[in-house]
């Protein structure tokens, strides 16, 4: 759908395909793995056809994403490599939040909060893959101390993740006109203008 | 498995009391070791109350048999030698659930009503809840739990809860034919093992004494050993037995805390959106790029 031919592409078809996939999953791993934590989450369960289905697909599903992350992190690897301006951003990000974002130092194509984001996802997916295996009783049968402190990394690390996402769509929905590149891949030219004015003038050539 | 009960002191992965308006007394199991001749008629109770029969397995060298507990052998017998004062001492020791009154599976267990403890101190699954996760085996000092390759379910010694609940004796302890499985209320027991532990030390068993571990608030099978100040000997019985502090803290605080803080960050969101409002893109300088394209 091309709603402006001056529109600006931000991603490609397969890259926003990779992200839904890698998303898809969180949500799914997420619902059961909360119904796994604590027992008012229990009846999530349901959605996956009971706890023992739940129990079941939850590491297939885990694995599923690891890959599709996997994928998706040499995607953006190099796009998220911090610099100076970034630390510079990351160190106003209150001015950010408190909803003045004119003074805020000029960002490519990712700003220091969402190369911040990166890098933190990809070490909890790190985390959360290695500790999930040692709980896939199913197919893995390690010492139970380490099961114990896979038990303690997964369920901490997956809390940690869970919050870092809902700050991630929230981010999505709170910048307007952010969305619409995931879903359909284009952004405004004055929204790539306002938030991100270096990838701005990289991809458009203009000051 | 047993019928539904009305006395349910705690059960698996729930928040509110369970029925339990029938109190009911607190039993125990004790073996006492030093009587115990090896002879695995325990064993053959057990599978046969059960109706449980495992493979036929192989002989391993040693008088173990089967070498470990499994989903279908809920109990066994381990063979422990042991050089004493200069004399060879044969540990005959019947592993299986020790009932804890605090009891890990039931704690680190995420299926409600999987596991179940009585109010007269057995722990009992549940398996038409059990998901087959093996948290009960990640919770349990003992290493007692086993999933079935067969359902997946977890299975262990019920302390014959079906029996018990009639007023009978475990199977195990109606067969004993030398004495050494007792059952009967926990006080009654403990008054037994001290008359046995009396009579080992006048036999030159100084440290004889009743394992009754306190780390997991005391079990509901107890044990009368020769060596109480060293249960290593009798095949590696933990000596000061307790969840482990990782179970607690995954089922213990971490449980209330990550829940709060999700929650948080998420109606934070909700709350920064309604009082700061959305971030738009700036009408001037929408309008600017438009007169650009012009």
């Amino acid at each position: 759908m091309i709603r402006n031919p001056k529109d600006l592409t931000r991603y490609d078809a397969q890259e926003r395909a990779n992200h839904w996939l890698v998303g898809i999953c969180f949500i799914l791993l997420a619902l059961s793995g909360l119904a796994f934590f604590h027992p008012a989450f229990y009846p999530l369960t349901q959605l996956f056809g009971g706890g023992v289905w739940a129990r079941i697909l939850h590491p297939f599903l885990g694995v599923l994403m690891a890959l599709a992350f996997l994928v998706m992190f040499f995607r953006f690897k190099s796009l998220n490599v911090m610099t100076p301006a970034d630390r510079e951003w990351l160190s106003r990000a209150g001015e950010m939040v408190s909803g003045n974002d004119h003074n805020m130092p000029e960002q490519g194509k990712y700003n220091g909060g969402q190369k911040a984001m990166f890098w933190a996802m990809a070490l909890c997916m790190l985390l959360l893959f290695v500790s999930g295996v040692f709980l896939w009783r199913a197919y893995f049968n390690l010492p139970v101390d380490v099961v114990r402190l896979g038990a303690v990394v997964h369920s901490a690390v997956a809390a940690i993740m869970i919050a870092m996402i809902f700050v991630h769509v929230y981010a999505a929905l709170w910048v307007r006109g952010t969305v619409r590149a995931m879903v359909y891949g284009t952004v405004t030219r004055a929204w790539a203008k306002q938030h991100h004015r270096a990838w701005y003038r990289q991809v458009t050539g203009k000051s | 498995m047993a019928l539904q009960s009305l006395d349910i002191a705690r059960r698996s992965a729930t928040t509110t009391p369970a029925p339990g308006v029938r109190q009911t007394t607190e039993v125990a199991k004790l073996i006492d070791v030093s009587t115990c001749i090896g002879c695995k008629a325990c064993q053959a109770a057990c599978m046969e109350w059960n109706d449980i029969r495992d493979e036929v397995g192989i002989n391993h060298g040693v008088y173990d048999n089967p070498i470990d507990l499994t989903a279908k052998s809920w109990t066994v017998m381990r063979f422990a030698e042991v050089e004493e004062k200069g004399k060879l001492e044969w540990l005959i020791r019947k592993d299986g659930c020790m009932h804890c009154a605090d009891p890990g599976c039931l704690k680190a267990c995420p299926a409600p009503g999987a596991i179940i403890q009585y109010a007269n101190g057995i722990v009992d699954f549940h398996q038409e809840n059990c998901i087959g996760c093996g948290y009960c085996i990640t919770g349990c000092p003992f290493n007692v739990p086993r999933i079935s390759q067969e359902d997946s379910k977890a299975y262990k010694c019920s302390l014959c809860s079906d029996r018990v609940a009639v007023g009978q004796a475990p199977a195990c302890a109606k067969v004993c034919p030398t004495g050494a499985i007792q059952f009967g209320s926990k006080e009654q027991m403990k008054d037994y093992a001290a008359k046995r532990v009396v009579d080992l030390k006048s036999r030159g068993y100084d440290k004889a004494g009743l394992y009754d571990p306190a780390g997991v608030g005391g079990t509901h099978v107890m044990y009368v050993l020769h060596h109480a100040d060293r249960p290593e000997l009798y095949k590696s019985l933990p000596s000061n037995p307790g969840i482990s502090p990782l179970v607690s803290l995954w089922k213990g605080i971490a449980k209330p805390v990550a829940t709060v803080a999700m929650a948080a960050v998420a109606l934070g969101s909700l709350f920064h959106y309604v009082m700061k409002g959305p971030n738009e893109v700036s009408k001037e300088l929408e309008e600017e790029l438009e007169r650009e394209e012009k």
